[in-house]
């Protein structure tokens, strides 16, 4: 089994995909490193001071001021009053949200890219782990080789399961050093609030307490990783079913894109909480923003999803193991 | 009928795709150390047959054995008594000659890293192994194929359509040394083609196919012999042709020429009888059939593509 693991790493080494997908995040997090200074800076210049309460103070004040303005859907002025409850609560318990520093980019980079840029280097992996091998016309190779096929596919597996690993370990360095040059590498310990809960319109604040970054940061990135694996395995699913890996990445594509827009326009729509495009934000329940569709939890957007990808896997060995190939 | 020689025993072979049935019950023998040829037009079900025979499609119903073990129950062990090329040798294009073999070293745990040499010798690559299989020419990754085919030192070769898109030379060198592993290493091989010619000069034995159907089975000389014409330049020829009629069948006329069956016997005889009748026998010929008259012959009027 570790043979055929190798095997499989081997081809995606010499493909140069995690090259690539490491060149393309390196570029991102510079992109983004440059925006969040340019930002800082305007922000700086607006208030006049470096003083971070003067600009949650500002945030506050803009918040109150997108509140007052007519014409917001009434689930904008939910999720803005919510979001006006927890920076008056950073400020009264004097706790700096961006505070910068790497770990915070990391933190931020890492929240924001869950649902799309993270799936989407997922599915560069894994879209044509088992399609480029029937379209080459190597699977035939591979078949009459006395090894099993499930142990092959699950060599493949295992292989999508190691490179989404890498992949998220990359991003983590990544987005630690670059911005490291710009804002500094410290901030490790700061403490961040989490434990929001939103019931109706309130924000539970019961459960908030203090946690160290690094903490925060092992959760969140233990979520993203639930996650890659999650549209990893679906994106392998699709793979095993189809020849053609364009058509894959078309496929999860539409999904993942459909997923952030509906995300915005589903709160009516209450069985659209079992899709499993809708529930990829799992960083939003530890960060304790709104959820799309009133009554998710964290605990249930992990349920849909591993519900989701145990199906997906059970589709991809069933259809691997029967399937006649031509 | 099952002799201790068999390395392939095949058992009314079936597949049904749908309601449509495509291999319409097979069965045959291979022995050790003959070359057993495919014959038939596209679509009369070879490669289905092949694609069965290695484990890629599963049989409706029917047996596949390979050296005593059962292809369905014993898939691991059966499977390991074979090579093969199915169509296009086609191999990870992004790695070089010398990785994909070692790829597929890898995958079976008995072969030891040493046969990934004695292999690239054989089919004679040692100049490119190290190069992209991406770079290589078509006749080059057909070298490769085979050298895949080989590493686990196989006891049935199977080669689907071998020298398709080869050059001359190509499939003279594929011809010799398909020639050479069965006589000298004593495999049994498979090979498929839609090519009298090429069958003709590889193969002890051929099964031709049409429609599912395994048709004839026999020796190549055979079924050539019995499909043989007799090309006659003869002069007045409607005399020649009353004579001929009274011991044989015509076939055909072609500008100025008679053509009968092939008897090996007869000929002498007839050509005597001419003669005597004051004919002039200005040339007499043999003549292969081409696939096409074989297959008119034996289905009936059945054309190829």
């Amino acid at each position: 089994m570790i043979n055929l693991v190798y095997n499989e790493m081997m081809k995606i080494v010499r493909k140069k995909r995690l090259l690539i997908i490491a060149a393309i995040i390196a570029v991102l997090v510079a992109l983004f490193t440059y925006s969040q200074m340019k930002r800082v800076q305007t922000l700086q210049e607006q208030l006049g001071t470096t003083d971070w309460r003067a600009q949650l103070q500002q945030q506050i004040i803009d918040t109150q001021n997108r509140l007052n303005s007519s014409g917001l859907s009434e689930e904008w002025r939910k999720f803005l009053q919510i979001r006006l409850k927890q920076q008056q609560y950073y400020l009264d318990h004097n706790i700096n949200p961006s505070a910068p520093g790497a770990p915070t980019f990391m933190r931020m980079f890492a929240e924001n890219s869950i649902d799309l840029f993270i799936p989407l280097m997922v599915m560069v992996i894994a879209a044509d782990l088992v399609s480029s091998e029937a379209s080459g016309g190597t699977i035939k190779l591979l078949l009459t080789r006395p090894v099993k096929r499930w142990k092959i596919l699950l060599s493949k597996y295992i292989a999508m399961i190691l490179s989404v690993s890498f992949i998220l370990l990359s991003l983590g360095v990544i987005s630690y050093f670059i911005p490291g040059v710009v804002f500094g590498f410290g901030g490790w310990t700061m403490p961040l609030l989490t434990g929001f809960s939103v019931h109706g319109e309130e924000l539970d604040t019961s459960n908030v307490h203090l946690l160290s970054q690094w903490k925060y940061l092992l959760i969140e990135f233990g979520l993203v990783w639930f996650v890659s694996i999650i549209v990893g395995t679906l994106t392998f699913m699709l793979s095993v079913l189809m020849r053609s890996t364009a058509a894959v990445m078309g496929i999860m594509l539409a999904a993942l894109i459909s997923g952030a827009i509906l995300s915005n326009m589903v709160s009516s729509w209450e069985s659209a909480k079992y899709l499993f495009m809708v529930n990829l934000r799992l960083t939003d329940y530890v960060s304790g923003m709104a959820p799309p569709i009133a009554g998710m939890t964290l605990g249930f957007s992990m349920t849909v999803l591993t519900v989701w990808g145990l199906v997906a896997l059970m589709i991809s060995f069933l259809v691997f193991t029967k399937r006649d190939v031509y | 009928m099952t002799n201790g020689n068999a390395t392939l025993v095949v058992k009314d072979l079936r597949k049904r795709i749908g309601k449509k049935e495509i291999i319409k019950g097979l069965s045959f023998e291979l022995k050790k150390g003959e070359v057993f040829g495919f014959l038939g037009p596209n679509g009369a079900g070879k490669t289905t047959t092949i694609r069965m025979l290695v484990g890629l499609i599963k049989p409706t119903s029917g047996q596949i054995s390979l050296c005593g073990y059962d292809l369905h129950r014993e898939f691991s062990k059966a499977i390991r008594q074979i090579g093969c090329i199915v169509e296009n040798p086609e191999l990870y294009p992004y790695l070089t000659g010398w990785e994909n073999l070692e790829h597929f070293v890898r995958m079976v745990p008995d072969i030891p890293k040493y046969r990934i040499s004695e292999v690239v010798e054989l089919a004679g690559l040692q100049n490119r192994i190290h190069d992209r299989v991406s770079t290589y020419s078509l006749g080059m990754r057909q070298r490769l194929g085979i050298a895949q085919a080989l590493l686990g030192k196989p006891k049935i070769l199977i080669l689907d359509e071998p020298t398709n898109g080869l050059d001359p030379v190509g499939i003279r060198e594929m011809r010799e040394f398909i020639r050479f592993l069965a006589e000298k290493e004593g495999l049994t091989v498979l090979v498929s083609s839609h090519l009298l010619s090429e069958i003709q000069l590889m193969c002890d034995r051929v099964a031709i196919m049409s429609k599912g159907e395994i048709i004839r089975i026999d020796t190549v000389e055979h079924l050539l012999a019995e499909q043989e014409r007799v090309i006659w330049k003869v002069e007045p020829i409607e005399k020649a042709k009353s004579l001929l009629e009274e011991e044989t069948v015509i076939i055909g006329e072609e500008d100025g020429t008679l053509i009968t069956h092939y008897d090996a016997e007869k000929v002498p005889l007839w050509n005597e009888k001419l003669v005597k009748a004051g004919i002039k026998v200005s040339e007499i010929r043999t003549k292969l059939p081409t696939l096409e008259d074989l297959f008119i012959e034996l289905t009936g009027g059945e054309t190829i593509d």
